[in-house]
């Protein structure tokens, strides 16, 4: 024991005499969330759109005013003939034209009906698609208004509620997403980090001619980045609570409980890369270029996993960080405890152990 | 010239010997171009929908029998009480709960106006509009459908004025998200593969303590540099080439402008990236620090890139700072050149901020590459 707490002293030692690595460790998570948290968003704000008015008359201004003055859209331009339209897709600031047929009022007038062409620069399908129905909602209430004596008799009207995010705010999608990959990343690669190097520097030889037990280096290795990795953790909740306002509904101790248990699987999956890899590029590469992109597309960060095609979504099981995002709006969001969450406490838990005893298996005592 | 060429080679040789590395280098990237392009996408599909009918009656069945019908919304879960079905979202078997109040068909037909509970389980804020875009649409077409029933007995002067938007949409009229994906990811596995090789490669020298034995030949700082980066810049090159086939082959994805362009701006990228990751080696005594710079900046870059949420909603400030994100140049690039068609001229002022960029970033490389300790 006493030789395992010295090992573990000196683990603590690497980590405190690098200061660069330490003030990046650190820094850097607080930077990403602040910045994050901001700045990533998919509610649409703004919009450069340009307009090809043919009949230039009243109703066509009041159209354009209730456009111009909505927060979704911002007039970059009026343009004067269809040639055009293909010319400010092209530079690409302009998302969509607005082209109003020519003769609009009289047509509206004559036979109560005209057309507006909403021409949308679909590169990008999730924009053009709303910004085509957020057109369509704006003419929908101007409509309305016009119509205003002639309300239809019969009706069902819905009434909305938009529960656990009243407000639709993206933060909420998207603050968990960012702690998640945040601790995942620093948490796999440190531990895959710290492993490979001592291979490569010669001194894992050591190590294993020390009367050291392999499961007893393992956890020395992983201990006191089980530490720094909890101060994180909390750190960014304390920064999630207080910045962006995100609401903790459940226990936050569950959510402290549930945030270890991530990141003890995160650093299980560390030591397991790390077994498999020579050098530290190796380890780095794997966790970096293997675990960011799976972890950012397929843990439901940013894209709904039901909507991706039925192969991707039985491969986003084996992502450790869609369970724990899963668990995090749960708690935070949906305030619900335990019973509600326990099949993905589960998965988790079994990730770490099945991690951890593979990695035993494979840490070699020998040298090739 | 002939230095370089050794060193080049030296390069290469140690790329390729390294069994290793050289999967995760090209079989990696271009197998999560294949498989996580799918993934990205915004549509929401497969709603998960429960309702909850107190009613019972005719029309009630008829609403929810418009649900059905629907390819939007899946399962639908019918649940005896509103406890059972707020159990449910808190499980999260259900997104979508419809109400039918008690004596629904009833008011309908004496008040004419009968309303319905609609619970949205908004977490995803985006998902959520999208899911009551689409509820209101069944709702309204229900709506339409009774009209029509009771304007026959009514009278049909007087009728409102319809304005009617017909959506066109261009360069892409099915809305695929892949075409859209495709390229940009491309971008990203480019420039990641490219900066971690280059940010590692210097530093990995110093730690095993080689970089000295290079210091102490007559090679020059610019001779060394180049032959440092000239294999990687080729790797990216490749990684390019063979991505754009695979994007075009599996994906289908069009190439409307010219590839001459395309190519040109990203040799002239890399170079940016390559100088960033010598940068990085230069400021960093161990792997482990220029590893997590590289990463640091890597997750900044692929986010605040346009590739997965736009641009245009950031705050004011944060479209600033993308000013300064070569990744947003190339993707902006690339989506323009393959999908719209751009030419020359489209692009150029994200060209020339590259090309500036890189001046900037290979320059403070030489600067501040030095060979004594």
């Amino acid at each position: 024991m006493k030789r395992f707490i010295g090992f573990i002293k000196k683990e603590f030692y690497h980590i405190f005499r690098d200061r660069r690595s330490l003030f990046i460790l650190f820094g850097m998570p607080i930077a990403q969330i602040l910045l994050f948290g901001f700045a990533i968003t998919n509610e649409i704000n703004n919009v450069d759109i340009a307009i090809l008015d043919h009949s230039k008359d009243a109703t066509t201004k009041e159209i354009i005013n209730k456009i111009a003055a909505s927060k979704y859209f911002s007039i970059n331009q009026f343009i004067e003939k269809e040639s055009d339209i293909e010319v400010v897709f092209k530079k690409g600031k302009v998302k969509a034209v607005l082209n109003f047929e020519k003769d609009f009022s009289k047509n509206l007038i004559k036979e109560n009906h005209a057309n507006i062409q909403v021409i949308t620069d679909a590169t990008d399908p999730n924009t053009a698609n709303t910004i085509s129905n957020y057109v369509n909602a704006i003419l929908q209430n101007y409509l309305k208004e016009q119509n205003k004596r002639l309300t239809a008799a019969y009706q069902i009207v819905p009434k909305t509620r938009m529960v656990y995010n009243p407000e639709l705010k993206s933060v909420y999608m998207f603050v968990p997403g960012v702690m998640t990959i945040i601790l995942m990343l620093v948490s796999a690669m440190m531990t895959s980090i710290s492993i490979t190097r001592e291979k490569e520097l010669g001194t894992m030889e050591i190590l294993l001619v020390s009367p050291l037990k392999p499961i007893q280096v393992i956890i020395g290795k992983v201990f006191p980045y089980i530490f720094l990795s909890i101060i994180n953790a909390i750190v960014i909740i304390v920064l999630s609570i207080f910045i962006f306002k995100m609401p903790v509904q459940g226990s936050l101790f569950l959510l402290g409980m549930e945030s270890v248990l991530f990141i003890i699987t995160a650093l299980a999956l560390g030591i397991l890369i790390s077994t498999i890899s020579a050098t530290q590029q190796t380890a780095m590469m794997i966790s970096l270029m293997g675990l960011m992109l799976p972890v950012i597309l397929l843990s439901g960060f940013i894209f709904p996993i039901t909507s991706m095609p039925l192969p991707l979504q039985v491969i986003s099981h084996i992502i450790p960080a869609k369970w724990f995002i899963i668990i995090i709006k749960a708690i935070m969001l949906k305030g619900v405890g335990l019973q509600y969450i326990w099949k993905e406490t589960l998965i988790l838990l079994g990730m770490a152990v099945f991690f951890i005893a593979l990695s035993v298996k494979k840490y070699k005592i020998r040298l090739e | 010239m002939k230095t370089i060429l050794y060193i080049i080679q030296k390069e290469f040789k140690q790329i390729f010997r390294n069994k290793g590395m050289l999967p995760i280098i090209f079989v990696l990237p271009l197998l999560q171009l294949v498989i996580l392009s799918n993934a990205a996408t915004f549509d929401v599909k497969n709603i998960k929908f429960g309702y909850i009918d107190h009613d019972y009656t005719s029309t009630s069945r008829a609403l929810i029998e418009k649900f059905n019908a629907s390819t939007y919304f899946n399962v639908l879960t019918d649940f005896p009480s509103e406890k059972l079905a707020s159990q449910a979202m808190l499980n999260g078997e259900v997104d979508v709960i419809l109400e039918i109040p008690l004596s629904f068909e009833r008011n309908f037909s004496k008040e004419k106006q009968a309303s319905l509970g609609v619970t949205i389980n908004a977490i995803d804020g985006a998902a959520a509009g999208v899911e009551n875009v689409y509820v209101s649409q069944i709702i309204q077409r229900f709506n339409k459908d009774l009209k029509v029933e009771v304007s026959r007995y009514g009278n049909t002067q007087n009728l409102p004025i319809q304005i009617t938007t017909i959506p066109s949409f261009w360069y892409n009229q099915t809305l695929n998200y892949k075409t859209f994906m495709v390229p940009g990811i491309l971008v990203l596995l480019v420039t990641m593969i490219t900066l971690f090789l280059s940010g590692m490669n210097i530093v990995r020298e110093k730690e095993i303590g080689t970089l000295e034995q290079i210091n102490v030949t007559p090679i020059k700082k610019s001779q060394f540099i180049i032959g440092k980066l000239f294999p990687f810049w080729v790797v990216g090159m490749a990684l390019l080439t063979v991505g754009l086939i695979l994007a075009k082959l599996i994906f289908d994805v069009p190439i409307l402008g010219s590839l001459g362009l395309l190519y040109a701006y990203t040799s002239i990228y890399i170079l940016v990236v390559l100088g960033m990751g010598l940068f990085i080696s230069n400021f960093t005594d161990t792997q482990q620090q220029a590893m997590f710079i590289s990463w640091f900046f890597v997750v900044i870059f692929i986010l605040m890139s346009g590739l997965f949420t736009s641009i245009d909603s950031m705050p004011k400030w944060a479209q600033l700072l993308t000013e300064f994100n070569p990744v947003k140049y190339f993707v902006e690039v690339i989506r323009m050149v393959m999908l719209k068609g751009s030419g020359f001229m489209d692009i150029l002022p994200q060209l020339l901020k590259t090309v500036l960029y890189a001046i900037i970033m290979n320059g403070l490389a030489v600067w501040s590459y030095k060979k004594t300790t």
